[in-house]
């Protein structure tokens, strides 16, 4: 066989063959180049959209819930309905020991600070924060550095500006470390400067300070803003969320069937939405994929069909010349698997083409819809193992037939 | 050579069948041209193609050179064919898209020889029907003749035993017909044994016997004078 398949001959015969049917070929080539076309260019843009969520995701940790508090719609134990709720410091702590699965609780204050620079000033949304925020929500640094513990015991006056704040308090090329800019009449120390314009879930806050001296100088003692509570991955979210409810409602002694107590966004339950979506995608994109296929395999196996008919007198030929059936079917299914192999080799080229054309279409910049649209190596060589295995099945049909008439029934064809 | 004893054949037609050899006995030596004729339906074609392995007889002995010929799976039947019998049609059967020297060398490939040596025994087969030239010539390209030429050279080039011949001049004019009487007697003359079916009695008096088959039966068996073709060239 492997003499066989090495044999200038061999591939005389094909190529006879071929160049004898052009359009033929073509057209059954085309059958199999359009189904692993689709397959390659579905799973590539499949990919590049699940890309561009996890970048999106990428950054935060998803299995989140924020809460904050709102005001009750229930009286209980002689409170009026309509109090309202804060949440303070010892719930997040009472929190973090009682919930089961609880990898952080991360507290937060947030206010609308007017903030001024020499001449220049701006409303920015401001922030105190502890150093684990930048673990849960990665921030993208260009300089300097994020709020550490020292920071936080020290009550220390430093800010972590973004660029849109930098942009606006700061001359072009100006280094803003070491730099102060007041709020409130306060001056706080630039130590870093982060990314803005990446898309993050949650409120996109402009400066962070310590939290620390964020509830000094607004008076907050207890009082946070709200929290940001973060599950162990094995955990489930949704249960964190109503465990966490659950607590807060007992300690700031609320109705346990309040609902509007608490406000709150599960980043994980939104998450598992946009996952789901996307798995559903990826079935959608092989199932349509691999159909494709199919039908284009299938298509090769009905034209082997028709041209085995065609050339029925040649094979009569062939073996009234000393051909053995096995030699006639051989060249069949060698001919069969060629075209699929071709036929799929450019279809994977072409599918390539496609990624790279979609890449440069919709895959640039920060908000990219896909982002590096692409197909694992291991997945084109299966599909184009695939492709050979069905190739050889669909060309066996063709070649028993061809082999099963009488050599003389063969002969008398016109 | 060729022993054929009792031979009977029969073609299904809807539900009852007909009755195409009805016991035919025939003895063909080496070096024989035997001219087997008989109007259309007269089971000639049957005999050659059941000769010649193409199809299978229901009962009966058919021994060729000393070998009997049954129970024959297509594989075996393949080599056999490769091996002892050459072929020539009347429509010459060539395959279209191959040239001349390429046609030729086609049962040398089923035989398994190299590229090398196919090439150069269908070359000496094509300069023995003079047509060296028109070796990378495809069919379309030959005339009638030519093309009758290529195939018998195509038949000649496995070195058969036995060269069948069915209708060879049949979709020939008659010059053309007479030149390839005149090569198929000159192989003759080297000792080739040769068996071929026509219908027209000039092609069949350029044999050396004729066999007449009517209704599935041999009529007549008789060794003629050989006339050459040659003096109507």
């Amino acid at each position: 066989m492997f003499k066989f398949l090495f044999d200038r001959d061999t591939w005389q015969e094909v190529y006879d063959s071929f160049s004898k049917n052009k359009l033929r070929s073509i057209l059954t080539m085309v059958g199999v180049w359009w189904g692993i076309l689709l397959l390659i260019g579905l799973l590539g843009s499949a990919r590049g959209l699940e890309n561009s969520f996890n970048r999106l995701f990428g950054s935060f940790a998803t299995n989140s819930v924020f809460v904050w508090g709102q005001s009750t719609s229930k009286p209980f134990k002689g409170f009026q309905e309509g109090r309202r709720v804060r949440l303070s410091l010892t719930d997040a702590k009472k929190i973090e020991e009682n919930v089961e699965g609880i990898e952080f609780v991360l507290p937060r204050s947030q206010n609308q600070a007017s903030v001024v620079r020499g001449f220049l000033s701006g409303s920015f949304q401001m922030a105190g924060d502890y150093p684990l925020l930048d673990e849960l929500q990665k921030k993208k640094l260009i300089r300097g550095r994020f709020i550490n513990q020292n920071d936080i015991d020290d009550n220390k006056k430093v800010a972590v500006l973004s660029e849109d704040v930098y942009k606006q308090l700061f001359e072009k090329d100006e280094n803003p470390i070491g730099e102060y800019i007041q709020v409130n009449k306060i001056n706080f120390k630039v130590i870093g400067m982060f990314e803005s314009g990446n898309v993050n879930m949650g409120p996109s806050t402009d400066i962070h300070i310590p939290f620390t001296t964020f509830q000094q100088i607004y008076n907050r003692g207890d009082r946070i803003g709200w929290m940001m509570i973060t599950g162990k991955p094995e955990y489930n979210i949704k249960q964190i969320e109503e465990d966490a409810k659950l607590l807060l409602k007992n300690l700031n002694k609320i109705h346990p069937k309040d609902q509007r107590a608490f406000g709150s966004f599960n980043l994980g339950k939104e998450f598992s939405k946009v996952t789901g979506f996307l798995t559903g995608m990826q079935f959608l994109t092989w199932f349509v994929g691999i159909a494709t296929l199919i039908a284009g395999v299938f298509a090769i196996g009905n034209i082997l069909l028709i041209t085995v008919k065609e050339r029925t007198k040649e094979i009569g030929v062939r073996r009234a010349l000393g051909a053995t059936p096995y030699e006639i079917k051989r060249q069949i299914v060698v001919e069969a698997v060629f075209l699929t192999l071709v036929a799929g080799v450019l279809g994977i080229i072409s599918g390539g083409w496609i990624l790279i054309a979609l890449d440069a279409a919709f895959g640039q910049g920060a908000d990219a819809a896909i982002v590096n649209a692409s197909v694992s190596i291991g997945v084109v060589f299966i599909a184009l193992l695939i492709l050979v295995v069905l190739g050889t099945l669909i060309g066996l049909i063709p070649a028993f037939k061809a082999t099963s008439i009488k050599p003389i029934e063969a002969l008398r064809e016109e | 050579m060729l022993k054929i004893h009792q031979l009977q054949k029969s073609y299904p037609i809807g539900d009852s069948s007909l009755h195409v050899l009805k016991g035919i006995d025939l003895n063909v030596e080496e070096g024989e041209m035997v001219a087997i004729m008989g109007s259309s339906g007269s089971g000639k074609s049957t005999l050659l193609n059941i000769i010649g392995m193409l199809d299978e007889a229901d009962s009966g002995e058919y021994i060729l050179d000393g070998l009997p010929i049954k129970d024959l799976t297509e594989k075996k039947a393949a080599v056999y064919r490769n091996k002892f019998l050459g072929f020539i049609f009347q429509s010459f059967n060539l395959i279209n898209y191959k040239n001349a020297i390429e046609n030729v060398a086609l049962p040398l490939y089923y035989q398994g020889l190299k590229r090398k040596e196919r090439q150069e025994l269908a070359m000496f087969h094509l300069e023995k029907v003079g047509l060296a030239n028109w070796a990378k010539h495809l069919p379309k390209e030959l005339s009638g003749g030519q093309k009758q030429r290529v195939a018998i050279a195509r038949a000649l080039a496995a070195n058969p035993k036995l060269l069948l011949a069915d209708e060879p001049t049949g979709a020939l004019d008659t010059k053309t017909s007479y030149e390839i009487m005149a090569f198929i007697q000159q192989l003759n003359d080297e000792g080739k044994t040769i068996l071929m079916v026509t219908h027209e009695e000039d092609i069949a008096n350029m044999c050396k016997r004729i066999v007449r088959l009517r209704d599935g039966v041999i009529m007549e068996d008789k060794k003629v004078n050989q006339v050459r073709a040659e003096q109507y060239v």
